[in-house]
């Protein structure tokens, strides 16, 4: 059983500014590349950033990053089911 | 221990009197009967609406009622058994009142929070009985709400999405509550190994509530968007695909019916061992049987679209898919009946009701199959075989483990027994009308019978009418059931701390529990299955 103790893992306001401040830039970036004509790389790298930012939104903003075992196991649990299930729908779509 | 300590006597939080101390409760306990009571009603309409449809196809033609009154029965009976019965009933009732206990926990994690999934579920409710009498006329679409016709009825489909939009919410949040108890609150000398099946079985379950319902809620909120702003996802005039829609909505109503069986299931790997005296057989094979269906059960959805025009891959690789789900199906069922072999069989209501359960779920089962596969499913797709395998899975399987858990559990819930004699004659004659109502059905379906049609051609008359004889005996064993639960409360007989030699923590406290669960710490056994000390007491 995992253990009940509270784990206090509070980040500075220092350390919030600069996860902001990436996000901000990233969005920086995305608009920019927006820009730039990549051809068929344009969605993929924008998915990327976006990707990016997610990630650091879980695990500093939402302290996923702090979290034990059961609860990191559980949220790439929701991510493998989201996955499933929107490439399962491909089988569909992609032969029909 | 006296009785003014039960949980009926005393609030939690302390201090509230009268309906305070009921609509108030942060009590898990007092919340399960609060389930039960507000379920039950909706059972017993749901109940009342079928029989109303079962009549009307005894007869050719028109009999009781119309062809647009028999499509707005078929949706609210489909619409309130699936997501004010079948869905809410173990978990929110039996999973409330004995998951904690089974953990060694005196509550769950979130008590408010159980609270207001309780609220959401009377206020769903609610929501589906004003949609009712709003709008141009009933629902008319089935449970289904399948597209481009939902778009387009005139019923007010919104508001009975949004009531199931509510529902799932309340669902959503007992998994999430279930899951944080089953990690934070059991226990410390409790390992995985040493959890009760019931425990188990709501975990996997609670599992699909959490990662399926947010996929049907969309869903529904998509189709709502639809109706006011004709957006176009799902008209194919307007580029959308009809088919996206079928694909949203098993991706939750596929698993939805391994959340209604699996928490069955769980009641039954309870029952069988205490009744046989004997350990489970296979105790860890049922475990991650509860985790496979529960995973497996997820990526299978698109089998209830086999002649919907999506793809032949497709077809192929969830036609492979769902005959995986049969291999921890059959585990189970086998590891039950070795249970009970050389064992020492003490016969009892909600054992005889797990006998019935383990018969009608596997018919049910087996005519999965003949579903599962593509080219047999085509021949009886939407006929009332589908139908008949459906009710055999849900109500041969769910319905009889509801009623096996009720007659096991209700003397710990309310300190009573019950009459035996009634109990068994309703649950013989449920099971014999059963079987005379949907066998019928099943005979139908082969032979091209139609579902959702309230009239047919002549050659089905013969199975229709007898299918309603069925039903009237299926009906009359389940009130008397009923009946005989609710007249234990009037002359009650007090229910020892363990009358049935249950080996599970909720046996080992008074009957009726105290609000805290455990006046001690629990007594955590190796093995929770563990007979030596019962079956020596009553060689004595």
């Amino acid at each position: 059983m995992e253990s009940i103790e509270e784990h206090r893992h509070i980040m500075g306001y220092g350390q919030l500014a600069v996860i902001l401040a990436l996000l901000l830039a990233l969005t920086g970036v995305t608009v920019a590349v927006s820009y730039i004509h990549l051809g068929f790389f344009n969605v993929p790298l924008a998915l990327t950033i976006a990707s990016l930012k997610a990630a650091l939104v879980l695990l500093f903003f939402m302290h996923l990053r702090f979290e034990g075992p059961v609860i990191r196991y559980s949220f790439i649990t929701t991510v493998l089911f989201l996955a499933i299930m929107i490439g399962f729908t491909f089988w569909d779509v992609a032969f029909r | 221990m006296t009785a003014a300590q039960s949980y009926l006597e005393q609030s939690s939080p302390p201090g509230r009197t009268g309906w305070k101390a009921w609509l108030l409760t942060h009590d898990h306990k007092r919340l399960g009967l609060m389930y039960l009571w507000a379920i039950l009603f909706w059972f017993v309409l749901a109940v009342i609406l079928g029989l109303l449809m079962r009549t009307e196809l005894m007869g050719m033609g028109r009999t009781i009622m119309g062809p647009e009154a028999y499509n707005s029965m078929f949706t609210l009976h489909g619409v309130i058994m699936i997501f004010l019965f079948g869905i809410p009933a173990i978990p929110s009732i039996f999973g409330n009142f004995f998951l904690p206990i089974q953990l060694g926990a005196d509550d769950v994690f979130f008590p408010r929070l159980n609270l207001l999934s309780w609220y959401l579920f009377m206020f769903g409710g609610g929501f589906a009985v004003f949609s009712l009498f709003s709008g141009d006329g009933f629902p008319d679409t089935g449970w289904t709400f399948y597209v481009p016709f939902s778009i387009s009825s005139a019923g007010n489909v919104s508001l009975t999405v949004t009531a199931a939009f509510i529902l799932g919410m309340s669902s959503m949040l007992t998994g999430l509550n279930f899951v944080t108890t089953f990690h934070r609150m059991r226990d410390k000398a409790m390992g995985p190994m040493q959890i009760p099946l019931f425990t188990w079985s709501l975990y996997a379950t609670a599992w699909v509530q959490i990662l399926a319902t947010p996929v049907i809620a969309i869903t529904f909120v998509l189709v709502v968007l639809e109706r006011f702003l004709s957006i176009g996802l799902f008209e194919p005039d307007k580029g959308g695909d009809p088919l996206l829609y079928q694909h949203l909505f098993w991706m939750y109503s596929h698993p939805a019916v391994y959340i209604i069986i699996l928490p069955a299931m769980g009641v039954i790997s309870e029952i069988i061992p205490a009744f046989s005296r004997k350990s489970i057989f296979g105790y860890k094979a049922i475990v991650y049987s509860s985790l496979a269906i529960a995973i497996a059960g997820s990526l299978v959805w698109a089998h209830h679209m086999y002649s919907s025009g999506m793809s032949d891959v497709s077809v192929f690789v969830f036609s492979l898919l769902t005959f995986l789900v049969a291999v921890p199906s059959a585990v189970k069922v086998f590891s039950w009946v070795s249970t009970m072999y050389k064992g020492s069989i003490a016969m009892s209501p909600p054992f005889f009701l797990s006998l019935c359960f383990i018969y009608l779920f596997t018919v049910g089962g087996l005519t999965g199959l003949v579903l599962g596969a593509a080219g047999t499913d085509i021949h009886v797709h939407d006929t009332h075989f589908v139908v008949a395998h459906f009710h055999f899975v849900m109500l041969g399987g769910t319905g009889f483990a509801f009623f096996a858990a009720l007659h096991y559990w209700w003397p710990k819930m309310f300190g009573v027994m019950y009459r035996n004699r009634p109990a068994y004659v309703g649950a013989v004659a449920a099971a014999v009308g059963f079987v005379f109502h949907f066998v019928p059905m099943l005979i139908l379906g082969m032979q091209g019978m139609p579902r959702r049609y309230y009239d047919y051609l002549p050659q089905y008359e013969t199975g229709n009418f007898l299918a309603g004889f069925g039903a009237y005996l299926l009906v009359f064993g389940l009130l008397l059931m009923l009946l005989n639960l609710v007249f234990s409360l009037r002359n009650p007989r007090t229910a020892p701390a363990n009358p049935w030699g249950g080996t599970t923590l909720e046996w080992s406290i008074p009957s009726p529990p105290p609000v805290e669960n455990f006046t001690d710490s629990p007594n955590i056994k190796d093995f929770p299955y563990d007979f030596s000390e019962i079956v020596s007491n009553s060689n004595k």
